[in-house]
């Protein structure tokens, strides 16, 4: 346009190809515009959802949370007060208890199937079982662990509880521990081994700081996870009235609490459901800040 | 200065003693009838090259022709990738590094590597050339001191940093990165440097301060450089060897390589007349 400015007596149009070549460039950009503001608006269609979910669970859920409900045991059928004090704690000891067993097993993994000997027949057989194990429904991890802990020990216990959810988060932790691993540069291993480290030096002084930001993110991914599930717990810990004395009973959490108080008939112990899922997300949230602020990149 | 070197050599010494030779070897590194293979894919026939002590000696020859790959087989850093095997030996300082009694930890702490791209840790600049000592298990105080400050001012790097030791080394810039390298494969007194195109990545400013370094360098190590930079060769090396496919085809004084190569293949790439 602005050569027809500059040069007034020699018009565009006696270029032979630039009408098509305008029309094609046109086109092309209409694409462009049509395909973008598609994508922004499926991103905000996503957001719906996500953000009914938590505007729903703050609008029930917020009032009843004071600070007696982390005080108090659940209420019993048709009474009203109470808390949900015995379902956070024990929440927190089988979320503790699996990340204790699923950690050092994914992570130690991770680190023998990629910087070990990653072309291995083992470490390809590790490989597809974990990812298979990702997909698998969680209550069979709740059968699994009543079969080999509840069955043998004689009871339901925060202990199998704590066992169900390592099985469930297992492969999850192994496989972005793999690929924190994977993101690590080359080149720094290649630096290290040509200053005379070890495997084992490499890996514990150059590889894994470099990994752990990413690896922790995938900790809290299974963090977020095995807090949410219901499914696993009812076969191994079930549920119970009072404080946890100890790992060896029948242990409250709140997804079991969240799944009993929300079938039964009683308005109270509905909106205690409610509050219950609501310090639920708030546990996730500041286990994932948390996670995030600390072992941020430095 | 063997009294000077830090405890952390000994390990090396004690596998690569220097015979109290006062001539510098004409063998330092020997090659001997060396093939090498990743998979069933041969990258290199029948190499046969002595290398000499305290010289700098240059490999050159287009891409893929197994300049780094011989390179990398002084300091058996092939090894680290799946499926490889060799036939044939080397050699440093009169002993296979191939030999059985040898740990390929000890070999690599006598051979330095400086890579292609500039590869400091994500840590600060004085852990950088700690790290060969520290994974030697030396943590005292003094020597570390003592050896960040050799090797800083060996890789004449030292005024530009002594003040910023404990900053990360990621906040150098290109060439200073690059220097850093060096220092740190030099940390630990290796007996040779191996240089995988150490300028490929650096502004022509700081391509002449590490050939400057190069100079300097030669006086105390074994130098082989890898170089796609013929002027660089012409300029640094006192003996060139020109690859081509997998070959050695020419090796000689670098003045006889670029004014009168005796085999057609090397002028042919040297005037640039290669197809």
């Amino acid at each position: 346009m602005s050569s027809a400015i500059a040069t007034p007596e020699k018009p565009v149009h006696k270029d032979f190809f630039h009408k098509a070549r305008e029309a094609r460039s046109g086109f092309r950009s209409l694409v462009n515009r049509v395909l973008s503001i598609l994508c922004v608006t499926l991103a905000f269609l996503a957001l719906i959802p996500l953000l009914s979910i938590i505007f729903l669970v703050l609008k029930k859920g917020l009032p009843l949370l004071t600070w007696s409900v982390f005080t108090q045991l659940p209420p019993a059928a048709g009474q009203i007060g109470g808390g949900i004090g015995n379902a956070v704690v024990g929440t927190l000891l089988m979320v503790g208890v699996a990340l204790v067993i699923a950690t050092p097993f994914g992570i130690l993994s991770a680190i023998y199937v990629n910087e070990y000997a990653p072309y291995s027949r083992l470490a390809n057989a590790v490989r597809f079982v974990a990812k298979l194990l990702t997909g698998i429904p969680s209550i069979i991890c709740g059968v699994f662990a009543y079969a080999v802990i509840v069955l043998t020990t004689g009871g339901f216990s925060a202990w199998a509880g704590g066992f169900a959810l390592a099985i469930l988060i297992l492969p999850t932790i192994l496989l972005t521990a793999e690929q924190a691993l994977i993101g690590v540069s080359k080149a720094y291993r290649e630096a290290s081994y040509g200053l005379g480290a070890t495997n084992f030096q490499t890996i514990w002084r150059i590889v894994l700081p470099d990994a752990l930001p990413a690896m922790m993110t995938g900790i809290m991914l299974a963090v977020a996870r095995a807090a949410g599930e219901t499914a696993p717990l009812i076969f191994t810990a079930l549920f119970s009235q009072y404080w946890i004395q100890s790992l060896k009973e029948p242990t409250a959490s709140l997804s079991v609490l969240i799944y009993n108080f929300s079938t039964v008939p009683f308005p109270h112990q509905i909106q205690m459901a409610w509050t219950a899922s609501l310090v639920l997300v708030i546990l996730v949230t500041i286990a994932n800040v948390s996670a995030q602020i600390v072992f941020r990149k430095k | 200065m063997d009294q000077q070197r830090p405890e952390t050599s000994v390990v090396s010494s004690a596998n690569f003693a220097p015979v109290n030779t006062p001539e510098p070897r004409s063998d330092f590194l020997k090659v001997e009838n060396f093939n090498f293979y990743y998979g069933k894919k041969q990258a290199l026939y029948g190499i046969n090259m002595e290398i000499p002590e305290r010289q700098v000696t240059a490999f050159i020859g287009p891409s893929g022709c197994g300049k780094s790959t011989l390179l990398r087989n002084f300091n058996r850093m092939n090894e680290l990738i799946d499926g490889v095997h060799h036939e044939g030996e080397i050699y440093l300082n009169g002993r296979s590094i191939y030999d059985k009694a040898i740990e390929v930890i000890a070999l690599r702490r006598s051979i330095g590597m400086v890579f292609q791209k500039s590869n400091p840790f994500p840590k600060s600049i004085y852990e950088n050339i700690v790290y060969s000592l520290r994974i030697a298990g030396t943590n005292s105080r003094s020597i570390l001191d003592e050896t960040v400050e050799r090797s800083l001012r060996g890789a004449a790097l030292w005024e530009e940093v002594k003040d910023r030791l404990h900053d990360s080394a990621l906040g150098l810039s290109g060439g200073q990165m690059q220097r850093l390298c060096i220092a740190r494969a030099i940390a630990n007194r290796p007996e040779v440097l191996l240089m995988d195109e150490p300028c490929s990545a650096l502004d022509p400013i700081a391509t002449a301060k590490v050939e400057d370094l190069i100079h300097e360098l030669k006086k105390e190590f074994t130098i082989v450089i890898v170089t796609h930079n013929m002027q660089q060769a012409t300029r640094c090396s006192d003996k060139t060897a020109f690859f081509y496919l997998g070959k050695l085809i020419e090796f000689d004084e670098t003045q006889k390589i670029f004014t009168n190569p005796s085999e057609k293949q090397t002028e042919d790439y040297i005037t640039g007349r290669f197809g």
